[in-house]
């Protein structure tokens, strides 16, 4: 079977899971049952099979499974959408197809991608800019103290965090493809190689760029999730692990500092400590910091218990609450994997998380079998900002870290991470197909 | 490369572990915690959103239902209003509030115990529908009760003898238990005084004391004892009813005429080990073993004359037996503990558990718990018991409980005027017990009114009794 068909069959877990998940959502909701909303299902499939069509005319030797397992995520989480909003769901599709077009329009712009290289530059710039532009007044926008989205009123909202992690990894998987040998070539003092400054003031740049994000955007998993895959990149150029070291204390030293003297990442370190205290439960605690939404990702966790409410079945709102008060703040974005394990339990979150898994493992497979520094850097970066972002997120749902505003890849609803996130794919898909080709 | 590839990738991997043994922490370990935790509203709202069961009376009359509210939600409502509100008490999900059956018995209101029918119907993701609950009480005797008491504190407890079965419960004050928040304008209102009330047994506690000195062996009916007054009793002096002196006197003729000296020797010769151990057979210094919430039931024992006042430990050389024998002595009971008292003579000796609940039935319609009558302690002979009935007969006969005898109806009883306060004030606590028909008892009953002007046993509480019997008797065919 050639690698498009059994990408083609792949998509059969999507569609059994689209069907299966609507026609539960309908059940439980069958006053609202409507034949507009039916077609819902229908549409995001044929979605799918367009982007397969896509890859099958351009990509002949890409990766079979990397496709059908954003698939299943992405119906998966038009189906959460739907259930908590109709309305979110039909936008979410909208985007979907915006997101296509730029899917298909990577693959094609960018076919030869080592093209890339030669823009690294700009491309780093590029990103700082989309970095920096929350904080610019008058588009900036705050929402819970951290500054990660440009709303410009009547107009649009973007979150320009989801775009420049793209960016950075080609960035420095671009520039380490040049410099790894010389990183590792510098004088060795107590069995550890200090490169050339000159060499290594680029990775000098990254610490201080993921500094500069957790100041600017006071958001520390962000921050962790930049400097994360950045380290990947860095230590696949290199082979050194103390980079690694050397880096995880100097971001631990820099977090610390900082999170001390910014009292929005203290509030959230608080939070994160002590969500079930009344005190910061009721957000009448000085600090300003309120566990609420944090607090009550646990309780939807709870009310889960290991095989969920069933699609449909979770408690979202205060019944009579006018206007209606979420019990979840969030509940299609940041807090998506909260209701995901509130109605699917531990193992519907569990295979959520195996089925990511399996995804970042066929990006490392991509980054093995590519041909070039190049290439492998690209993919070990791409699959590692995949990886973190969902560590980021459903880490800070789950209370392993302290909880940070970012989507939760092809799941949440939202046009900025469908379409940077499917812009990330193509670039895989890219790679995957070059590394892949019959030589 | 590959081998920082690889090391890349476990680590993640180990993230990824990290992130599923944190979401099974949530999911499953800490999740009973979580649930259970104060600032949970889900909790709550899963609660708003179980259609209880009704609880229903024995004639079917429902005395509490679920009606839906907004958003898939219920609330309470009770037919019936304040006429079952201690009994039956009150669910408020939103606050967390709960008393009486609503309380003790919410697992099968709430349906969690009902098995296939619930397990099935939490997949299927339906409302969970709960269980109904059956009870004995009767709505007509309740209502002629309430009728009698006329507005005064005071209560009136009927069981059938044989199993246990309350058939009225009922104290006032009362409220309104659709609005169990609301100022109903008497302190502890909210409170069942039938199972909650300390109130003076008097001369009702001579039954106890009658059961302790024939059971024993120590008395017989016919036992002769010098009934003069007044009588040092723990050196001090104990007066008969207008201070008569009655000279020689059988037992029989001692309960009859309710002879507080006789009874004072006929405690202190049964003696201090056998009167506490005969209380404790029926029931004395525990809480009664009701279907109520323990929170809602308290043991009848004597106190302490210290201040504060603590109950005495059962058979302690420093209570005044002598006074305890005819009901006084600190000895504090509830309604319900005298009930049980002459429901036990009444039913052979053989003290049934009391209880409201009669039957458990599923949605379906399938009866899924049938109360059965348990005996509680076999607290003397059927011969003894047999002896004690008659003594009561002649009371109702011939003595202070004459009253009690209506319109054809046999009873059997025994009177009690507690006195209250100072010497000379003249408040009382009348009391009767008793039972129906004397020679085949269907129904024992407590009535007590509190702190009365001047008010008798026989004159105040018995004809209530005898009345509230009647209905009962004509409701049961």
């Amino acid at each position: 079977m050639t690698a498009r068909n059994r990408e083609l069959f792949g998509l059969i877990p999507a569609s059994l899971l689209v069907t299966a998940g609507f026609a539960a959502v309908f059940i439980q909701r069958s006053n609202a049952l409507s034949n507009i909303s039916l077609t819902y299902g229908a549409i995001f499939l044929g979605l799918c099979l367009a982007g397969h069509m896509v890859i099958r005319a351009t990509l002949p030797y890409a990766d079979p499974y990397m496709f059908p397992l954003v698939a299943l995520l992405s119906c998966l989480g038009i189906v959460m959408i739907y259930r908590i909003d109709p309305t979110y769901a039909r936008q979410q599709a909208q985007w979907f197809v915006l997101g296509l077009i730029l899917f298909a329009a990577t693959i094609v712009g960018f076919r030869d991608y080592r093209k890339l290289e030669r823009y690294r530059y700009t491309i780093a710039v590029v990103s700082l800019g989309l970095l920096l532009l929350p904080r610019l007044p008058g588009i900036g926008d705050q929402v819970n103290g951290a500054y990660l989205a440009v709303h410009i009123p009547g107009v649009f909202e973007f979150q320009p965090t989801e775009f420049a992690k793209i960016g950075f990894v080609i960035f420095l998987a671009s520039y380490l493809r040049d410099t790894r040998q010389v990183l590792v070539q510098g004088r060795r003092i107590l069995g550890v190689t200090i490169p050339p400054l000159k060499h290594f003031g680029p990775v000098l740049v990254i610490w201080g760029l993921a500094m500069l994000i957790l100041f600017t955007l006071h958001d520390v998993g962000s921050s962790l999730m930049f400097y994360g895959a950045l380290l990947a990149i860095l230590y696949v150029a290199t082979s050194r692990l103390s980079f690694v070291v050397v880096g995880v204390i100097a971001f631990g030293l820099g977090a610390w500092y900082i999170g001390a003297h910014v009292p929005h990442i203290d509030a959230r370190v608080q939070e994160w400590l002590h969500p079930l205290n009344p005190a910061l439960y009721n957000g009448t605690d000085p600090s300003g910091a309120s566990s609420f939404q944090l607090a009550n990702s646990l309780f939807a966790q709870a009310a889960g218990g290991m095989f969920g409410q069933g699609f449909g079945q979770a408690t979202l709102t205060v019944p009579g609450s006018h206007p209606v008060a979420y019990l979840l703040p969030a509940p299609s974005t940041d807090m998506i994997y909260a209701v995901i394990t509130d109605e699917l339990g531990l193992f519907g979150a569990a295979a959520v998380l195996i089925a990511y898994l399996m995804l970042i493992a066929r990006g490392f497979k991509t980054a093995v079998l590519a041909r070039d520094s190049f290439s492998t850097l690209l993919a070990v970066g791409l699959s590692s900002v995949l990886a973190l972002q969902v560590f980021v997120i459903v880490g800070g749902v789950t209370r392993v870290i302290p909880l940070t505003g970012v989507t939760l890849p092809f799941i949440s609803y939202g046009g900025s991470s469908i379409i940077a996130n499917l812009v990330l794919l193509a670039l895989l898909l890219l790679v995957s197909d070059r590394a892949r080709r019959p030589a | 490369m590959n081998a920082p590839i690889a090391r890349v990738f476990g680590v993640i991997v180990v993230m990824f572990a990290l992130l599923i043994v944190w979401t099974s922490r949530w999911t499953v370990f800490d999740a009973q915690a979580l649930r259970d935790n104060p600032l949970n509203q889900r909790t709550v709202i899963d609660e708003e959103r179980i259609d209880r069961g009704e609880i229903l009376a024995a004639d079917g009359t429902v005395l509490a239902k679920s009606v839906p509210a907004p958003d898939h939600t219920f609330t309470r409502q009770y037919p019936t209003g304040s006429l079952f509100s201690q009994a039956i008490g009150y669910s408020v999900v939103q606050s967390g509030q709960e008393a009486g059956l609503e309380l003790s018995d919410g697992q099968y209101l709430r349906g969690v115990n009902t098995g296939i029918s619930a397990i099935i119907g939490q997949l299927g993701g339906g409302t969970q529908v709960g269980d109904n609950v059956d009870t004995s009480l009767d709505p007509k005797a309740q209502r002629l009760a309430l009728q009698l008491l006329d507005g005064r504190d005071g209560s009136v407890v009927a069981i059938d003898p044989r199993t246990g079965a309350v058939k009225v419960m009922i104290s006032l004050p009362t409220y309104n238990d659709n609005a169990p928040d609301a100022n109903c304008g008497a302190p502890g209102c909210k409170q069942n005084d039938a199972t909650q009330a300390q109130d003076v047994p008097g001369s009702t506690f001579k039954v106890v004391s009658t059961t302790a000195a024939l059971d024993s062996g120590k008395f017989t009916p016919d036992s002769v004892v010098n009934g003069n007054s007044p009588l040092l009793v723990s050196g001090v002096p104990l007066e008969n009813d207008s201070n008569q002196s009655w000279g020689p006197q059988t037992v029989t003729t001692a309960l009859t005429y309710s002879i507080n000296t006789i009874y004072a020797q006929i405690a202190q010769d049964t003696g201090r080990a056998t009167m506490t151990e005969y209380m404790k057979r029926f029931g004395f210094y525990s809480k009664p073993p009701i279907d109520l919430p323990p929170d809602e039931l308290i043991p009848s024992e004597p106190w302490t004359p210290s201040t504060p006042s603590r109950p005495y430990p059962p058979g302690s050389p420093n209570e005044d037996i002598g006074r305890i024998g005819i009901g006084q002595g600190g000895l504090l009971v509830t309604p319900l503990q005298m009930a049980m008292v002459v429901a036990a003579v009444a039913n052979g000796g053989r003290l049934m558990a009391p209880h409201l609940t009669s039957s458990v039935v599923n949605p379906d319609g399938q009866t899924i718990l049938t109360v059965k009558p348990t005996l509680y302690s076999q607290v003397m002979k059927s011969s003894t018991a047999q002896e004690i009935s008659q003594m009561m007969r002649k009371v109702v006969e011939e003595g202070t409980g004459q009253p009690a005898e209506l319109g054809g109806l046999s009873v059997a009883g025994k009177t009690g005027t507690a006195s209250l306060g100072a010497t000379g004030s003249g408040l009382t606590e009348p009391w009767f017990i008793g039972f129906a028909p004397a020679t085949n008892p269907q129904i024992a009953i407590a009535v007590t009114i509190d702190r009365t002007d001047n008010g008798y046993g026989g004159t105040v509480a018995a004809p209530i009794a005898s009345a509230v019997m009647k209905q009962l008797l004509s409701d049961n065919g």
